[in-house]
């Protein structure tokens, strides 16, 4: 028995879900009992897909266990077959199906449907879900692909987007271009958006570009082997990693490689005087291997960091981080322990961190910066603009995403220059987050004004506002309002009261308001 | 005063077929209400004891909803917990020595069964009693199941209060105890209105901490605040508690009615009763008709997710103008929602129980102007063209009692007023030429 609190990955089966979610035309039937359709929100709400993952749940309850959940599962293949007419299937337990052993795969071939049927064997009490993911595409390249002729021009394939990835869109997406601009085609992209006849021709590839080793590799791997395509090693994320990605390409195919760096502005923003004010900032770095072991040179090489300390929370890629961090001379943390990276971060005290949202989290609470660097992802991880973090436009969205958090250089020095004058403190931070605009001014409070930013829950609130007087018990009720809406429901109140010429604000005043506005 | 008590539908749906339904459920797992009952006892903790998908579940769920320092964890069985090498049970009493170590705070500690742990057949009741007799005074250590084989959504909470039944102190004494986990604010605005009445010995389970005595005994009348309580209902009346049935809470009409079934009860006079509930009656009347004015003549149609669906119907067709197609819910306690089904007028298909394929295909054929769902289908509902209202958001929000009504109505009005507002956005058909 673990206790534990966060996870940095859920379990296999929402890896499989990542694959299955990411192509088009494959359906997965996953034998579970009721509520682990929770899965289907994180595509849903947090990618913000605007379809159902195809996913075929059997949701088994109590009472089934004792009676025929086979089939159950059987019923559940073939009413997702009937409905959905997928090209293939997956199909696989969760969790607590694997306790009760119907081995969904000897179950679907009895059934003998007229398509692929591929079983998964994902042990959910030892693996986690980037394993889920990496063995399921895996599974899939296996079963389908078939050797085919190379095609006539040097063309590749792109291993491991998956749905909510952080980031993927837009990386196959300037992965591509970057490719074209070196003549060299994409076959297939693979598992975002292949369809499973994309996939049966895989083989038509001269080479394979492993882009997310934490859901490619073993499919990579297999690839080399039985069809002879070798793959990249060095992901493409940072200015020097894919200059050096370039000439690996170069080196596969023969072709020159130059690519255009005329759109490239990291290395001109790094060079240019504001980013003086960067230079040394001490930074720790915690993410997957794939994004942390980028991020670690772009920290050192790219922005003039330095780096304070490294770590991953996946154990199947710790040898690179471990070896990178004894080059580095760090320490590397490599553990799926919050609690630890937690305390790690407080031991080391840097200036910034580049993280995943956990990260993000533990410097809210220690109030150090953070810019996302790597999965686990949120809602804010899939912006509405293109922000690739792979090839040169990565490299300028880097170049942004991680001064965002700071204070930019003037401002710095300017905040420095006035920090003993009243308006200022040195815990305003940056002027670019909300949350430290002027305070309403004293007419009626109506300035314009950020809700409350959580710290603010503590202080005591003051209780003149103006000539407006809060009562005690209406001081206390506002209060029970959450923070969040709170700066509005008494801006709210306060005209409210100074429309009806009301002074001293009661429960009822309050009240009374919020009915006025209530929409 | 009859014109308070609203007036029941010419035909209810109390005897409408129930349409039951099974298949695949777009549900949470009872784990959830965790999430909220962790905020409200304050004192207390929750121990899951089950697999990572259990922790991701909780992570998932609240990840979305809040972002707050958990006071609950996951203890995630591995390998050696199933093959029997390690005692189970030895493990557990090691990680909650050292939880209650680390966290000296806590005064309550819930082990929560989960689907693997009811799979293995983790007897927790024993490990709750053994780790009761350690822990006490101090710590109490209740136990009760969140597991999707046994558990939907909000029966989780059922499941928690059920399990602090039995332990509560017995009395004799005539007193009110309203029973659900509401957020501290309309607990609040309840008491204010119930001292109003002259009502002085209410209790709420559950209480905010383990400090606040609540009892029950046989002279204890009992109201539910929140739809999905059956076994918590059943359990306070095997203490002899009696139960008081009425329409729950929502809107000005259902706050009404409920709070007039308690009025009756300790006999409230009409004067006193009008005189506590006039100006918060009026009020809310304003702010329903202001949030409603979107509402009015639209339809509406349920998916399964809290329990709640049948009062909100009710609430949404009474209150706010609008017309049921089909009202769905994971389980319908006739003895609970009853009241609120005589009060919905005839019309919407009942249904119980969820085969989601199906539902949606009516969804999709009846073009609701506005679908309640879970969160897993609501983006996909949009992308066809239809308005949604997250179901998950009506639990996790302030919504009862006269001062919440205006927001409840406004839950629902604003994506159909955001629709309106954003209705440019869709793609222009440019007429061909």
């Amino acid at each position: 028995m673990k206790l534990t609190v966060w996870t940095y990955e859920g379990p296999p089966h929402v890896g499989a879900m990542r694959v299955a979610t990411a192509m088009k035309g494959l359906h997965y039937v996953l034998h579970a009992p009721q509520g682990d359709t929770y899965a289907d929100l994180l595509f849903t709400m947090i990618e913000r897909r605007n379809h159902r993952p195809p996913v075929t749940y059997t949701t088994f309850q109590a009472r089934d266990l004792g009676s025929d959940t086979a089939q159950l599962f059987q019923d559940a293949c073939q009413g997702a077959y009937d409905r959905f007419k997928p090209e293939a299937m997956i199909v696989g337990a969760s969790c607590t199906a694997e306790l009760i052993q119907d081995d969904p795969g000897g179950l679907s071939e009895l059934m003998g449907l007229p398509i692929p049927v591929i079983a998964l064997e994902l042990p959910s009490y030892q693996r986690k879900e980037n394993f889920g993911a990496d063995e399921t595409f895996f599974q899939i390249v296996r079963n389908l692909a078939k050797p085919v002729e190379r095609t006539a021009r040097i063309s590749c394939n792109i291993l491991g987007a998956t749905a909510l990835g952080f980031r993927h869109r837009d990386d196959i997406q300037e992965l591509t271009a970057l490719l074209y601009d070196i003549g060299v085609d994409v076959n297939v992209v693979a598992p975002l958006d292949a369809t499973p006849t994309d996939i049966t021709r895989m083989g038509a590839a001269h080479f394979n570009v492993l882009l997310y080793p934490e859901t490619g590799e073993a499919a990579a791997r297999w690839l080399e082997r039985e069809f002879k395509q070798p793959y990249t090693k060095v992901v493409p994320i940072g200015v020097n990693a894919t200059r050096d990605f370039l000439a690996e390409v170069a080196g596969l195919t023969g072709l020159p490689c130059r690519a255009d760096e005329s759109r490239l502005r990291l290395p001109w923003y790094s060079q240019s005087v504001d980013s003086t004010y960067l230079t040394g900032k001490r930074v720790f770095i915690f993410g997957d291997a794939t994004h942390v072991i980028a991020a670690t040179r772009i920290a050192r090489e790219e922005m003039g960091f330095e780096v304070a300390g490294i770590g991953c929370y996946n154990r199947e890629h710790a040898r690179q981080v471990r070896s990178l961090a004894k080059e580095i001379g760090v320490e590397a943390l490599i553990t799926d322990d919050y609690l630890e990276v937690e305390q790690t971060i407080e031991a080391l005290q840097p200036e910034m961190i580049l993280g995943t949202q956990m990260e993000r989290h533990i410097g809210k609470r220690l109030g150090i910066p953070c810019a996302v660097i790597s999965s686990p992802v949120h809602v804010q991880d899939f912006p509405a603009r293109y922000s690739p973090q792979v090839g040169f436009e990565g490299a300028n969205v880097i170049f942004d995403t991680w001064v965002h958090p700071l204070v930019m250089g003037l401002e710095e020095h300017l905040l420095h220059m006035f920090r003993d004058d009243f308006e200022f403190n040195d815990e305003a931070g940056p002027s670019h987050h909300g949350g430290h605009a002027p305070a309403a001014s004293a007419q009626g409070g109506a300035a314009p004004r950020p809700a409350a930013p959580p710290r603010d829950i503590s202080e005591p609130e003051k209780v003149e506002s103006g000539e407006i007087i809060w009562l005690d018990c209406a001081q206390k009720e506002l209060k029970k309002i959450p923070f969040f809406v709170r700066g509005k429901a008494k801006r709210n109140t306060e005209s409210f009261a100074t429309s009806k010429s009301v002074r001293e604000i009661s429960v009822e005043t309050l009240y009374e308001a919020k009915a006025y506005y209530a929409r | 005063m009859n014109d308070l008590a609203p007036v029941p539908a010419a035909k209810g749906c109390r005897e409408t077929p129930i349409l039951k339904e099974r298949g695949q459920r777009e549900v949470f797992c009872g784990l959830t209400g965790i999430i909220w009952l962790h905020r409200k006892m304050q004192d207390a903790f929750f121990l899951v004891v089950g697999s990572r998908t259990c922790a991701h579940l909780l992570q998932s769920a609240a990840g979305v909803m809040i972002f707050a320092e958990p006071r609950f964890a996951t203890a995630i069985l591995e390998e050696g917990d199933l093959a029997g090498l390690n005692d189970a049970h030895d493990e557990l009493d090691r990680e909650v020595g050292r939880l209650l170590a680390r966290r000296p705070d806590i005064r309550q500690l819930f082990l929560v069964g989960s689907c693997p742990s009811e799979v293995i057949k983790l007897d927790l009741s024993r490990a709750a009693e053994r780790l009761t007799e350690v822990y006490a005074p101090k710590v109490r250590v209740l136990n009760y199941s969140g597991s999707g084989i046994e558990t939907t959504f909000t029966q989780g909470e059922d499941a928690c209060l059920a399990s602090m039944v039995p332990v509560l102190p017995a009395t004799d004494r005539r007193e009110l105890l309203v029973v659900g986990a509401l957020p501290d604010v309309c607990e609040d605005q309840l008491m204010e209105l119930l001292n109003g009445f002259g009502i002085d010995t209410i209790r709420c389970l559950p209480a905010r901490s383990i400090e606040a005595d609540v009892t029950v005994g046989p002279n204890t009348v009992f109201a539910l605040m929140q739809p999905f309580l059956g076994d918590t209902k059943e359990a306070l009346e095997r203490r002899g508690a009696r139960h008081l049935p009425a329409p729950f809470p929502f809107g000005e009409q259902g706050t009404t009615a409920w709070l007039r079934v308690i009025a009756d009860e300790f006999n409230v006079s009409d004067e006193v009763f009008e005189a506590v509930t006039r100006a918060p009656r009026d009020r809310a009347r304003r702010a329903i008709a202001q949030a409603a004015e979107n509402l009015n003549g639209k339809s509406v149609f349920f998916f399964p997710d809290s329990q709640l669906e049948i009062p909100l119907a009710r609430f949404l067709t009474r209150e706010c103008g609008m017309t049921a197609i089909e009202v769905g819910s994971p389980f319908i306690h006739q003895g609970i929602v009853g009241p609120d089904l005589d009060l919905l007028a005839e019309g919407p298909i009942i249904s119980e129980g969820q085969d989601v394929d199906l539902q949606l295909d009516r969804a999709r054929a009846a073009r609701p102007d506005l679908t309640v769902c879970g969160l897993g289908l609501a983006n996909p509902l949009e992308a066809d063209g239809l308005s949604t209202k997250w179901a998950i958001e009506l639990v996790f929000t302030p919504v009862h009692f006269y001062e919440q009504a205006g927001d409840l109505a406004g839950l629902f009005s604003r994506p159909l007023r955001r629709k309106g507002l954003v209705a440019g956005l869709s793609p222009r058909l440019e007429a061909a030429e």
